[in-house]
């Protein structure tokens, strides 16, 4: 009898477990898990912890790419919030650092639904303005220069635990559990869909596009604060230049890999969160490997590369047209 | 500046030669224009900082034009210097090309220009009176050699946090260190990765450090190539159950305050500072070349100096703290 696999996530779940098996080869001691002042100390506990900012803006940037967006201006989000959250650590209680740097979040999002589902920007242009404006304002926060913080509550949020998992990682399956919560356990996942597949028609059938469009744009600025909280707290200071550069990309690309396509419409939350997976287990890897540090880009981009080609159904087509050719051989 | 003053400052020094450095007075009413780059570090705040207080100490009227990482900015900036007849004009360019034309303006003007911290292109070498940079290659050594002498003749396996790939700074310091602990057998870099100048970073690779060698074991120091990425692998290293300081020696470039911080905890050994005040020594060759016609070397070099845990580093902390980095 044959075994059969899912038909979807088959694919990252293999390259995902094809790149951890890759790193315990450069690294024998790569699944060695143990306790370390009551905390679970490991690379693969670096994996998951590392990789929790990307995945939680990568749990945001799958709902708007669902929607046929994009949002450029996590990166600059987070060091926003994370300035914020910086900046008040040792003058404030935690909910109100908390309170302003997740409000902070939601007006970002909030700034790009506006210009997105009101004034019809198109999406990667007016987010782009808060990917660009955003740092500067972040600098302005910081004046410029890494604000440091001692508040142990804050510091928690970075470099604690929770039941010996990193506290990053426990707060990203929460986040999960939630996303998926509020788009699969009502029916705001399908109106999601609907407007990723043909926002026109699904507001003639009666869906809110305009609200549920400012909705996810606020959603992704919330999960991007989130991450800028837990990447300030990590190093206990805001880096108000570094902070979360990049990391929007890092998100398109685990939305991509987790098979969501950027012409909107299906998508998958878990596999958005394998992806960011995917990408952390290779950076993690690249680190322990010992590679000079000039290669590192590169060795991403193949790997980036494999498990693209891998989804893609005409090479698939393509490999099994040869498999047929060449088994008819004598 | 006006001829009196020109005529007073020289009989002054034709006096006491070997005191005008020390002797800031004479240099009243020396008019100086600085195109700064921008509020691009915390370094280079401070550089801002410690050259309005440097001009302050030396009397001299200092202007600054911010602008905000862009070449034309300081272009704009230089001209405008020019028209308003600066005694000197300094300049920390943003780029290493595209000088040459408002460069020769100034020139023309007879308006000496001193680069700070930056080079720029060879071919513009006649167009400005000298350059105060610091040795990124000394600053790596510097950090080797101390290391060298700390370990004695103990087999050390050290790792290495490197600047953005590419960057000549992380270039220099890298080959400088190799340099510094070239002589010791003993001393050996087992690993090396970027960290991209960043705490972030510096604290992630740490972290895989650790692992790959043994949970830390394996490592008897860690060189950074500045000094964020240490304050990070410090803090990997304290999760990791390490003692940054005791178990694992610590050296790293820059000499910003929070480094100052890790090391009065005990928790940092050294690091070798990237002076922000480069312009102290521009005023002082601008002086002496306005009052004597001193032609200074092309290169003035600034000092990579060393501070260690016995340097009081508290006190260090609270006189840098304000000074925007």
């Amino acid at each position: 009898m044959a075994l059969r696999l899912p038909r979807i996530g088959t694919s990252q779940v293999a390259a995902l477990v094809l790149i951890l098996a890759a790193n315990w080869m450069v690294s024998p001691q790569f699944f060695d898990i143990r306790m370390q002042d009551g905390r679970l100390f490991g690379s693969l506990i670096d994996v998951l912890n590392r990789g929790a900012p990307v995945a939680l803006l990568s749990l945001g940037m799958v709902l708007v790419i669902a929607m046929r967006g994009i949002d450029l201006s996590v990166g600059a989000v987070m060091a926003i919030c994370g300035a914020i959250a910086a900046s008040l650590a040792d003058s404030h209680s935690l909910p109100v650092v908390l309170a302003a740097a997740l409000g902070a979040g939601l007006a970002c999002g909030l700034w790009n639904g506006l210009l997105v589902a009101v004034l019809g920007i198109q999406p990667i242009v007016a987010t782009l303005i808060l990917m660009v404006a955003g740092r500067g304002i972040a600098q302005l926060i910081t004046e410029g220069r890494i604000v440091t913080f001692t508040s142990p509550e804050l510091a928690f949020l970075g470099s604690g635990s929770v039941l010996g998992l990193p506290t990053p990682v426990v707060l990203t399956l929460g986040m999960l559990a939630l996303t998926l919560l509020v788009v699969r356990g009502t029916a705001l996942g399908l109106m999601i869909e609907a407007t990723g597949g043909n926002p026109r028609a699904s507001a003639l059938a009666g869906v809110g596009t305009r609200v549920i469009t400012v909705a996810v744009y606020m959603w992704s600025g919330l999960c991007a604060a989130l991450a800028g909280i837990v990447a300030a707290a990590d190093i206990l200071g805001a880096d108000a230049n570094n902070a979360g550069l990049w990391l929007e990309l890092d998100a398109i690309l685990a939305v991509v890999i987790g098979g969501t396509s950027l012409f909107g419409g299906r998508f998958s939350v878990i596999l958005a969160v394998v992806g960011a997976l995917i990408i952390q287990a290779m950076n993690t890897g690249i680190l322990l490997s010992g590679f000079p540090p000039e290669t590192n880009l590169v060795v991403k981009a193949l790997v980036v590369l494999a498990v693209l080609l891998a989804q893609s159904p005409r090479l698939g087509g393509f490999l099994a047209g040869l498999g047929v050719l060449f088994g008819r051989r004598p | 500046m006006n001829f009196k003053t020109l005529l007073l400052a020289t009989a002054l020094s034709g006096v006491a030669a070997g005191a005008l450095l020390s002797a800031p007075a004479q240099a009243a009413e020396l008019t100086i224009g600085f195109s700064q780059i921008g509020s691009e570090s915390g370094w280079r705040a401070a550089e801002t900082t410690v050259s309005k207080s440097e001009a302050k100490k030396r009397n001299i009227n200092f202007k600054i034009a911010d602008a905000q990482q862009k070449q034309e900015n300081q272009i704009k900036a230089i001209r405008s210097f020019i028209a308003q007849g600066v005694d000197a004009i300094f300049l920390a360019p943003v780029v290493a090309t595209g000088w040459d034309a408002v460069l020769k303006e100034a020139k023309e003007a007879q308006i000496p220009v001193v680069l700070l911290d930056r080079d720029i292109d060879p071919s513009g070498k006649e167009l400005y009176l000298t350059a105060v940079t610091s040795d990124s290659v000394a600053e790596g050594k510097v950090a080797g050699q101390w290391l060298v002498k700390t370990v004695g003749s103990k087999p050390c396996n050290v790792v290495e946090l490197q600047g953005t790939v590419g960057a000549s700074v992380a270039t220099n310091r890298k080959k400088g260190f190799e340099d510094g602990i070239a002589g010791a057998s003993n001393v050996k870099i087992v690993r090396s990765q970027t960290g991209d100048f960043t705490r972030a970073k510096g604290k992630e690779v740490m972290e895989s450090f650790i692992k790959a060698e043994g949970g830390g074991k394996n490592i008897c120091a860690v060189y950074a190539h500045n000094d964020d990425m240490m304050v990070g692998a410090i803090q990997a290293m304290k999760e990791a159950g390490l003692k940054p300081g005791t178990d694992v020696l610590t050296v790293s470039i820059d000499a910003v305050p929070d480094i100052f911080k890790a090391m009065a905890a005990g928790e940092a050994n050294a690091t070798v500072e990237l002076t922000p005040n480069m312009a102290g020594p521009a005023f002082d060759a601008i002086i002496a070349y306005k009052a004597k016609g001193t032609v200074p070397p092309k290169w003035i070099q600034t000092e990579s100096k060393l501070y260690t845990q016995a340097d009081n580093p508290k006190a260090i902390y609270e006189s840098k703290k304000d000074l925007g980095y």
